[in-house]
């Protein structure tokens, strides 16, 4: 293997196409005849459809077709709803209007009488816990897992026994533990119980999820917005109820996701079913607003963390409990990965974890960059640094005397991991950000304003196992690679795939990537989420590079005598290491490939590889040589991507403003593979921290369910001026020893590290104090600094 | 130093066009609906979506969908105009109440203005009036008659050379999921244009209108300064 590309810079191919404007986004695609449709959602947040009456709409010149619940699959309860005849939240889609052109889908929407028996609802995970508080399903307000939505309900004592602004801990729904708890307790030196809160935020993906489709030939074709490719087209095709091989499913770009666009995602079917119900293309295009409410959200937490320190700050015992405010279907499981970031990045001794996910009539939530792990590190993170300064402790030593190592555990079942350099990552952190002579200066005052110091640290698991690589020599002597994992902005799809170029010694010039588009031969992959495509997809694009590097040897043995490990690869030739002249170009193998046929061109596959790449060899069968094959490189535990972050804030006393003077932000991603998109990912998720730490949050009106909180300005994402004028990124670059390149992947604890560390320093320009909440707004700095109480009561949510 | 403000702002400066006058019916609605009647900027936005913010629809139609058009909705009526776009003179259907980023994308076939909020809130719509960046969902295309449109398909030489901002947008790695970047190469080409020497403080406030949720702030200013460097 050649050690020519990983690690080096590269202009990735879709990025020429970026900057040019040529890059084609779902909304971007047209199709002749193309009809618009337009949605009606729910404009209240619980309620039951008793009629539609569409006939003065339908009767409109150019209207179409209307599409409801009744006319698509049933996706059963909880998971999202195509369209629904019981909507659970403001905006959720009831129904689709196609017309000729959209203000005539919008006036028809308009003309369509829609009879809604408001049902009860709650935007308040608490008071659905209560004895008598409503629940946000007609048949429940919890989900049991694996089981369904059931009904939960604390008693009187539960809600009673907890002391003034501590969370109440009823009967939870997960729990687990190991170690001795109380004996951690017992043996600690400082015990400190917080209960917290941490709001539900939007993604805000750029791009709206629009998208277009129509039927040819018997295919739906479906341009869409998706992190991932080959991941989603399975549960794609059964939203639009064909098979698999019957969906064309475009994505070549993806205007941003963060969790919300990597898997399949019920309303991309709505223009599939449309078109087939008018027979032409329908466009959907979904606006800023719409987004807001079906473009997903993080789960907001309400929960008690109780925390045993030895005096040199060893962290002896954890009991955490999480109440989750799940929005009303099955949502994502943030809970029970926050709690298994808690056991890896602070590795306790002993640790118990309790928790519950309360359903509330909020917008269907899902992964959000760091889903759990990122909440979490926002409400300990402060919290290791309240005892950092009770015990006379640095931050960053105490959170080097708890950071994991090759040989901690992660959580409930204390599984291995492959490598964890956190303790690293610190120092490294520390000595790029001048940390002593940083912290020299919190307190410093200039006027108003006064400086704090902050350092975070967080944690996601980054890489799977076991999906398919593809990879093929044309007669041209061109490699391709095809990936089906996806393009969801970070260019990992293309850095990962420069491991198959290594492997077979290419000119990465001679590469061509094959993507997006799922007629174009695709394997199957994982999506683009979990920061795993560095590690999931370097070991597929390196299993499908052997193949192929045996075959190469195979073919020139039998054309040139010897066996294949006589053989040796370089300057896209194969040739006998003891005689080099004995030599054949990649483009005469291909060549010979296809007269050999078989496992040589692909007319054979492997026994294990999955349908969907099975089906991909056939396409490309007989056009070169064909490298295929399933990852089955041993993986013997979860894969930690680890970050810290370093930030130096001022802090105004007078209005509350929170200026960012500094940031560095260090990762432990195994080997980098590509230094320029890891700086990305570093300092992008450190901007989209720094809007999670103080800028962004749901906002629900508890007396009508309404949201206060839609679009940019309401909840807005961080800008220009929100984020320091220069940034700065480093690596621990020690290679994971269970990939074959050294990779894992990053791209979520980078923004946890940064939220954690912006709090950090703001609690710390504070003199330490812990506000229990995320975001931290303005108002509540004021507050804090003139010693007044907060204008929430604790455990409140929907705050401003 | 640039700025995105909406429409219909004069600049000092800007040539002579032919623009909107009240004395013209059409151009009276027109500037009705853009304000300067004192109409609302809700009263402004209902009658945007009333008069048809999208497209007619009419350019998509195959000869097999013939007489399914329906007669204009909503009261606009469509009006041929003459628009500036890219150095070439293009001839357009415009509806009274129809935003520049909809004519661009619908009409001309010019994609590479997003519409992320269709707003002016985030600025992945920003294109070129007279030099200067300003939000095209929130501009509306009779207004920019007689001016100078540049989107971000115009800024590439004919032998597919790029423009400086686009190179070092490359060169450091600028976009990310790239949704925005359009917006962000349109508001930086507008700010060289204006200063070709900025500061990193300078660049910062110009392109604060531009919202990149990937938070590629860093690198796109990285770029802004190559440019300028590079220039």
């Amino acid at each position: 293997m050649a050690n020519e590309l990983i690690g080096k810079d590269f202009t990735p191919p879709d990025l020429h196409g970026k900057v040019t404007g040529r890059a084609r986004f779902a909304e971007d695609f047209r199709a002749d005849g193309m009809l618009f449709c337009r949605l009606l959602t729910s404009p209240v947040p619980h309620g039951r459809v008793r009629d539609i009456d569409a006939s003065e709409a339908l009767a409109m010149p150019g209207v179409m077709a209307i599409l409801t619940a009744d006319d698509v699959p049933l996706i059963p309860a909880p998971g999202n709803p195509i369209l629904t005849n019981e909507p659970c939240y403001v905006g959720e889609p009831i129904l689709a209007v196609a017309a000729v052109d959209e203000t005539t889908a919008q006036d028809a929407i308009e003309k369509i009488k829609l009879d809604l028996e408001p049902l009860p609802f709650t935007v308040d995970p608490l008071e659905s816990l209560h004895p008598d508080g409503p629940n946000a399903r007609s048949d429940g307000n919890t989900i049991r897992p694996r089981e369904g939505v059931e009904e939960l309900k604390w008693t009187v004592e539960d809600f009673a026994a907890a002391a003034d602004g501590q969370l109440p801990m009823g009967e939870p729904m997960v729990e687990w533990s190991y170690g001795d708890v109380e004996a951690g307790f017992a043996e600690a030196a400082l015990v400190l119980d917080e209960s917290f809160v941490t709001a539900g935020t939007s993604h805000h993906s750029m791009e709206p999820r629009s998208a277009m489709a129509y039927w040819q030939g018997g295919k739906c074709y479906v341009f869409g917005s998706s992190q991932s490719q080959s991941f989603v087209t399975p549960a794609l095709a059964n939203y639009i109820g064909i098979s698999p091989e019957d969906l064309v499913f475009v994505a070549e770009y993806c205007g941003g996701g963060f969790g919300s666009k990597g898997g399949p995602y019920p309303v991309m079917s709505i223009p599939a079913h449309m078109a087939k119900k008018t027979g032409r293309p329908v466009m959907m295009r979904i606006s800023r607003a719409e987004e807001n409410f079906i473009g997903s959200a993080r789960a907001g937490f309400q929960g008690r963390i109780k925390m045993g320190f030895r005096g040199d700050g060893r962290v002896t015992a954890v009991d955490l409990y999480i109440v989750q405010e799940n929005g009303p279907n099955s949502g994502f499981g943030d809970f029970n990965s926050a709690a298994g970031a808690v056991s890896l990045v602070y590795t306790p001794l002993a640790m118990r974890f309790r928790a519950i996910p309360i359903l509330t009539n909020t917008p269907a939530r899902g992964a959000q960059r760091g889903p759990g792990q990122n909440q979490i590190a926002t409400a300990v993170e402060p919290l290791i640094d309240k005892a950092a300064r009770q015990l006379g402790l640095d931050q960053v030593e105490i959170r080097k005397i708890n950071a994991p190592d090759n040989d901690s555990r992660y959580g409930s079942r204390q599984q291995s991991i492959t490598s964890a350099y956190l303790s690293e990552a610190l120092d490294k952190g520390a000595e790029q950000f001048d940390w002593t002579a940083k912290r020299a200066q919190s307190g410093q005052r200039n006027g108003s304003k006064v400086i704090g110091v902050g350092v975070g640290s967080a944690f996601h698991s980054a890489g799977s196992s076991g999906f398919d690589g593809l990879v093929r020599i044309t007669p041209d002597g061109k490699l391709h690679i095809h990936t089906g994992v996806g393009n969801l902005g970070t260019y990992s799809y293309a850095s990962t795939s420069r491991v198959a170029a290594e492997v077979l010694e290419y000119r990465w010039e001679n590469c061509v990537i094959v993507r997006g588009d799922s007629s174009r031969a695709l394997p199957w992959n994982l999506g683009q989420f979990g920061s795993n495509t560095s590690f999931t997809m370097t070991r597929t694009n390196y299993v499908a590079a052997m193949d192929a590097l045996q075959k190469l040897k195979e073919i020139a043995a039998r054309d040139l005598g010897g066996r294949p490990g006589d053989y040796d690869v370089g300057n896209e030739t194969v040739f006998a290491r003891a005689d080099p002249s004995r030599r054949m170009t990649y483009a005469a193998a291909a060549r010979r490939a296809i007269q050999l046929g078989g496992r040589y061109s692909g007319e054979e596959a492997p026994e294990d590889i999955n349908n969907m790449t099975k089906a991909a060899v056939r396409e490309i069968a007989g056009t070169g040589l064909v490298g295929v094959a399933r990852d089955n490189l041993g993986r013997p535990g979860t894969v930690p991507a680890l970050a810290a972050g370093f930030i130096q804030i001022e802090l105004d006393l007078e209005t509350g403003k929170v200026e960012i003077l500094d940031y560095v932000g260090v990762a432990d991603c195994g080997t980098v593979l590509h230094p320029q998109s890891l700086a990305t990912q570093i300092k992008g998720g450190a901007v989209m921290g720094f809007g999670m730490a103080c800028l962004e949050r749901h906002v629900y009106d508890t007396q009508y369910g309404l949201p206060g909180t839609v679009g940019f300005y309401q909840t807005k994402p961080p800008s220009y001026l929100d984020v320091p004028l220069e940034m700065d990124w480093g690596a621990v670059d020690i290679a994971d020893p269970d990939n074959p390149v050294g990779s894992k992947g990053i791209g979520e604890p980078v923004m946890g590290c940064a939220a954690a560390a912006l709090l950090c320093a703001i609690s710390d320009a504070l003199g330490g104090h812990y506000f229990n909440r995320t975001p931290v707004v303005p108002d509540m700095i004021l507050n804090a600094a003139s010693g007044r109480a907060q204008s929430h009561r604790p455990l409140q949510v929907n705050t401003q | 130093m640039t700025d995105v403000r909406p429409a219909g702002v004069d600049l000092p400066g800007a040539a002579v066009h032919p623009r909107p006058h009240a004395d013209d019916p059409f151009d009276a609605a027109l500037l009705m609906l853009e304000g300067r009647r004192n109409v609302s900027r809700r009263e402004f936005i209902k009658g945007v979506i009333a008069s048809g913010v999208a497209v007619s629809g009419a350019t998509y139609f195959g000869a097999a969908c013939t007489g399914l058009a329906p007669a204009p909705l909503g009261g606009g009526v469509e009006r041929l105009i003459s628009l500036n776009v890219n150095g070439q003179v293009r001839r357009v259907d415009v509806l009274p109440g129809e935003t520049l980023a909809m004519t661009l994308r619908y009409k001309l076939g010019l994609t590479g203005t997003k519409l992320g909020c269709d707003r002016g809130e985030c600025g992945a719509c920003t294109v070129l009036i007279d030099d200067v960046a300003q939000y095209s969902c929130s501009t509306l295309t009779h207004r920019v008659r007689g001016q100078e449109i540049t989107t971000v398909e115009g800024l590439e030489t004919p032998s597919g050379e790029l423009h400086p901002v686009q190179q070092a947008f490359i060169d450091e790695l600028g976009p990310q999921c790239g949704f925005c970047t359009p917006g962000q190469v349109m508001s930086a080409v507008a700010l060289l244009k204006a200063n070709p020497d900025p500061t990193r403080e300078e660049a910062r406030a110009a392109m604060a209108g531009n919202l990149c949720r990937c938070g590629a702030y860093d690198h796109y200013l990285n770029g802004i300064m190559r440019a300028a460097r590079e220039a």
